[in-house]
């Protein structure tokens, strides 16, 4: 492209190092409140928003989201260092910095929102910003498919979630978070429980891609790597999980949150796991196992006892360290060789030192080697995967087979690429720029600090979540060496079983393949088969319903009305009407004769134009009625609007056929049979209609004060312009916007006639 | 259409029913009439016009194009429906002048709800116009 960018570039440059400066804020914020939050004490402010029906645009800060918001602006602080420089000279870098502060912005309102709407307002921010942000390269079509599929899932789950929030509202009584956690007991003794447990779980599980909505996630690969790193391991996946953790209090210790969240989460945890193995693109085996671990933390999250919990939020740290880091490794390594195919990287380390570092410890981390942080909350997985009360064996089982597969995993992420020969052979690969490295160098060297203090990870920010989570002081540890107990025992079978996996790792893919072929189909296609079929069906019911035949819509109008209204006839308990005939005049007689015979030869002639004429007749009739009876505006309208009429119909008349055609008297009997059927329903309800007595009060307001308030004698023309005047305007501007659209569809079907 | 009784009488008959508009627009609000009922009277004018004369001849007479008529009608209207604001009142509510007017004599009305009537004309006649021409010149 030699499109002269260079004003966009530089702003880009500036933009890049400034941006930063963004997510680093709340951070600093957040780090004076601390303190004061990891001692229990709560933050919240609050706006009032729709007083009336009780929801307020309200913030708070406690020990367990204080967590997730740490992680937002931290990591969010080192990938926007990282994307400035990833995506430098990049066209259109002002619109992704764009895209990427509205969902921080979003994530930080969804974790910090005290009122449930609030939530899910910044909750469909999130949604949005990341379909714009996984469809970044938007000149790609499988980019936009992919983001499209983000969005559609997402939406889904948000639409239900909305849904589960209003009913969780509706039965607590209060759109206010704090409050409805106080109402756990009372929210899962209500016969609603069910309903509400189960829409908002779908909205948990599609943000945060657990089976069978997982297959999202990895195509959501298709965003440039900044957007993967930051959406995929603390933030857009983890939304779902934040959501959970919230509502544990509320909607958790019952068996069908248990056994769901359990069986939920063990299947996509397994699964994922074995496709992630399978994988040989690094950024798709990457985006598996973030599917593996938030399985693994919804399967936590079904207990409730406090090791399991404690398991899941650190859990919960170690991921979003390592998993940020993984991600912008594989990025480098993308940008500095221009691929990311497992076979042809090789013999990096001595080129890309820093890289290589980096990629280990968090490799390290996550494969849960002693002294890291991520050994330290293997341990605890373990620890709380055997306290757990419904199926100790099959979360440990499901657990320690994860966590082999992520040994095999890391295995390779650290060592593949850098060891061995050199691959792609070329003499421009060479380390990258500091602004590139800096960010996975922090985050995983935090790792490794947090490893060896522990206790301030433990006081400051797990067990302040955890007390949160649970309601209950508990006193979590997190130690580095336990002595020799289960979970060790088992930590030992993970390491010696994941190496081996390493060392077989061709054998062992080509048998998940083969295991795999058993599956018919894919989740991902069969999502394509469900679009499919919707456009198909919208396709269908369209043809149906919307035929274009005029006469047709004319039918279906007219017979519904009268059905409607003979419904509410029949449903009429005492419905007298008195059928008398009234004492007209001379003239009056005569206007009704006219109306009569307009209507009976409009049905029966044989030309369309005769029609036309008589129903002219009919019309000047009724305005002859208004005009006796006492209504000469109503009168000059209907004159007017009848003359107009005859014009335009006369003005298309004649392009169309001159007489009825060959089936004609076939419809037009039946024309003429459903005519009568809505006069007889309508007069019949009028008459029943004044048999009421008549109230009219906002009648004897406009005769009232027609006059010493808007100074006016006319009442109807009063009431249009003074006391309805607003209705007027609308009207006015509907019928603006019909005559606009009719002249525009009248010149384009002749003009493409003559073409 | 070519008739040379039509385009003769339409002479006298177009003048006399713009005249006509006029005058129920403005007696509209003790009086029936209105802006939307002269709305309607002006359309049936331009329409014997183009009926008469040709789409052509009906468009030099209006001078400006009915779209752009109706537009600024709805303009018009909108401006006299946010007057109410500068008196501190909610939109829509008529703010009115008596002109000249003394303990005895009421004086002359002036109104934001006039205006509101006139742009209520306009953009009826611009629409109905529009309508109108479209379908005609298409013969």
């Amino acid at each position: 492209m030699d499109r002269p960018h260079s004003d966009a570039a530089g702003a880009g440059r500036f933009l890049g190092l400034v941006f930063p400066l963004l997510p680093a804020i709340p951070l600093l914020f957040l780090i004076t409140q601390w303190g004061s939050v990891a001692e229990g004490n709560v933050k919240s402010v609050s706006f009032p928003w729709v007083p009336s029906l009780g929801i307020e645009f309200s913030f708070f800060l406690d020990g367990l989201n204080l967590l997730f918001a740490l992680l937002i602006s931290l990591i969010g602080v080192f990938v926007a260092i990282y994307a400035g420089a990833y995506l430098r000279g990049h066209p259109m870098l002002r619109r992704f910095f764009l895209y990427l502060a509205l969902f921080m912005v979003g994530m930080l309102g969804l974790v910090l929102a005290a009122d449930l709407i609030t939530l899910f307002i910044f909750w469909e921010l999130t949604t949005i910003s990341s379909y714009l942000l996984i469809g970044f390269n938007h000149d790609k079509a499988s980019a936009r498919r992919c983001a499209l599929q983000a969005l559609l899932l997402t939406t889904m789950g948000g639409l239900c979630l909305l849904a589960g929030l209003i009913l969780l509202g509706y039965t607590a009584g209060t759109f206010d978070l704090q409050e409805i956690l106080a109402r756990g007991d009372y929210v899962r003794g209500h016969s609603l429980y069910p309903a509400i447990l189960v829409l908002i779980l779908l909205g948990a599980f599609t943000k945060s891609a657990q089976f069978p909505f997982h297959f999202w996630l990895p195509n959501a690969m298709a965003a440039p790597t900044p957007v993967s790193a930051y959406l995929h391991s603390a933030t857009m996946v983890k939304a779902g999980i934040y959501l959970m953790a919230r509502l544990h209090p509320v909607l958790g210790t019952t068996p069908l949150w248990e056994w769901t969240l359990t069986i939920v989460g063990a299947i996509t945890a397994t699964l994922a796991a074995i496709l992630a193995v399978r994988q040989t693109d690094l950024k798709l085996k990457l985006a598996y196992t973030t599917v593996v671990a938030l399985g693994t933390i919804t399967m936590f999250f079904g207990s409730d006892d406090s090791v399991a919990i404690a398991a899941a939020i650190t859990f919960i740290l170690v991921h979003s360290f390592y998993k940020a880091s993984l991600f912008m490794v594989v990025g480098i390594i993308d940008h500095q060789t221009g691929t990311r195919e497992l076979d042809r990287l090789g013999g990096l380390g001595k080129l890309m030192p820093v890289t290589w570092f980096c990629a280990g410890a968090a490799a390290i981390s996550m494969a849960g080697f002693p002294p890291f942080l991520g050994f330290i909350g293997k341990e605890l997985k373990y620890e709380g995967a055997l306290a757990i009360a419904t199926e100790p064996t099959l979360v440990a089982g499901a657990a320690i087979f994860a966590n082999i597969l992520m040994v095999t995993v890391a295995g390779t992420l650290a060592l593949k690429p850098f060891i061995g020969r050199q691959r792609p052979k070329s003499d421009d690969i060479r380390e990258a720029h500091w602004s590139l490295w800096i960010g996975p160098l922090v985050l995983s060297t935090l790792g490794l600090t947090f490893g060896l203090f522990t206790p301030l990870i433990a006081e400051g920010l797990v067990q302040p979540a955890v007390v949160t989570l649970l309601g209950e002081p508990k006193i979590v540890k997190l130690k580095l060496w336990h002595g020799v107990n289960v979970p060790l025992i088992m930590s030992i079978l993970t390491f010696g079983l994941g190496v081996c996996a390493y060392l077989y790792q061709r054998p062992l893919r080509a048998f998940l393949a083969f295991l795999l072929s058993f599956f018919p189909t894919t989740a991902d296609r069969i999502w394509d088969a469900l679009l499919e079929g919707l456009k198909r069906l919208a396709d269908v019911q369209t043809r149906w319903l919307q035929h274009g035949i005029l006469r047709r819509y004319l039918r279906v109008i007219f017979l519904a009305a009268t059905a409607a209204l003979l419904l509410a006839l029949i449903r009429q308990d005492n419905l007298s009407l008195s059928v008398a005939i009234p004492a007209l005049n001379v003239k009056e007689w005569t206007a009704m004769l006219l109306v009569a015979a307009g209507a009976v030869m409009a049905s029966s002639v044989s030309a369309p134009l005769a029609a036309v004429c008589a129903l002219g007749a009919l019309g000047v009739g009724v305005a002859l009625l208004y005009l006796f009876f006492g209504a000469p505006d109503v009168a000059i309208t209907q004159l007017l609007v009848e003359t107009l009429f005859l014009v335009l119909i006369a003005a298309t008349l004649h392009r169309l056929p001159l007489s009825y055609g060959r089936h004609a008297t076939r419809f037009r009997r039946l024309d003429a049979l459903i005519a009568i059927a809505a006069g007889v329903v309508v007069t019949i309800t009028i008459l029943a209609v004044i048999e009421q007595p008549f109230s009219s009060p906002s009648s004897d307001y406009f005769v009232a004060n027609s006059m010493p308030e808007a100074f006016g004698r006319n009442i109807v023309n009063v009431i249009l312009v003074d006391f309805r005047a607003l209705d007027t305007f609308g009207e006015v501007v509907v019928v603006f916007t019909a005559a606009l659209s009719a002249a525009t569809l009248v010149g384009y079907t002749l003009r493409g006639r003559r073409r | 259409m070519k008739s040379i009784v039509l385009q003769t009488a339409t002479r006298t008959f177009v003048a006399l029913l713009l005249m006509f508009s006029i005058y129920m627009l403005l007696r509209g609000h003790n009086q029936p009439g209105g802006g939307f009922i002269a709305g309607l009277v002006a359309a049936t004018a331009f329409t014997l016009l183009a009926m008469a004369w040709g789409v052509k001849a009906a468009r030099q007479a209006l001078r400006i194009s009915p779209e752009g008529l109706a537009a600024a009608g709805l303009l018009i209207a909108g401006i006299a429906s946010v007057i109410a604001g500068l008196f501190g009142d909610a939109p829509f509510t008529g703010q009115w002048l008596f002109l000249g007017g003394s303990e005895t004599e009421k004086g002359l009305p002036v109104s934001s709800i006039l205006l509101f009537d006139v742009g209520i004309y306009l953009s009826v006649l611009g629409a109905v116009l529009t309508l109108v021409f479209a379908l005609e010149e298409n013969d």
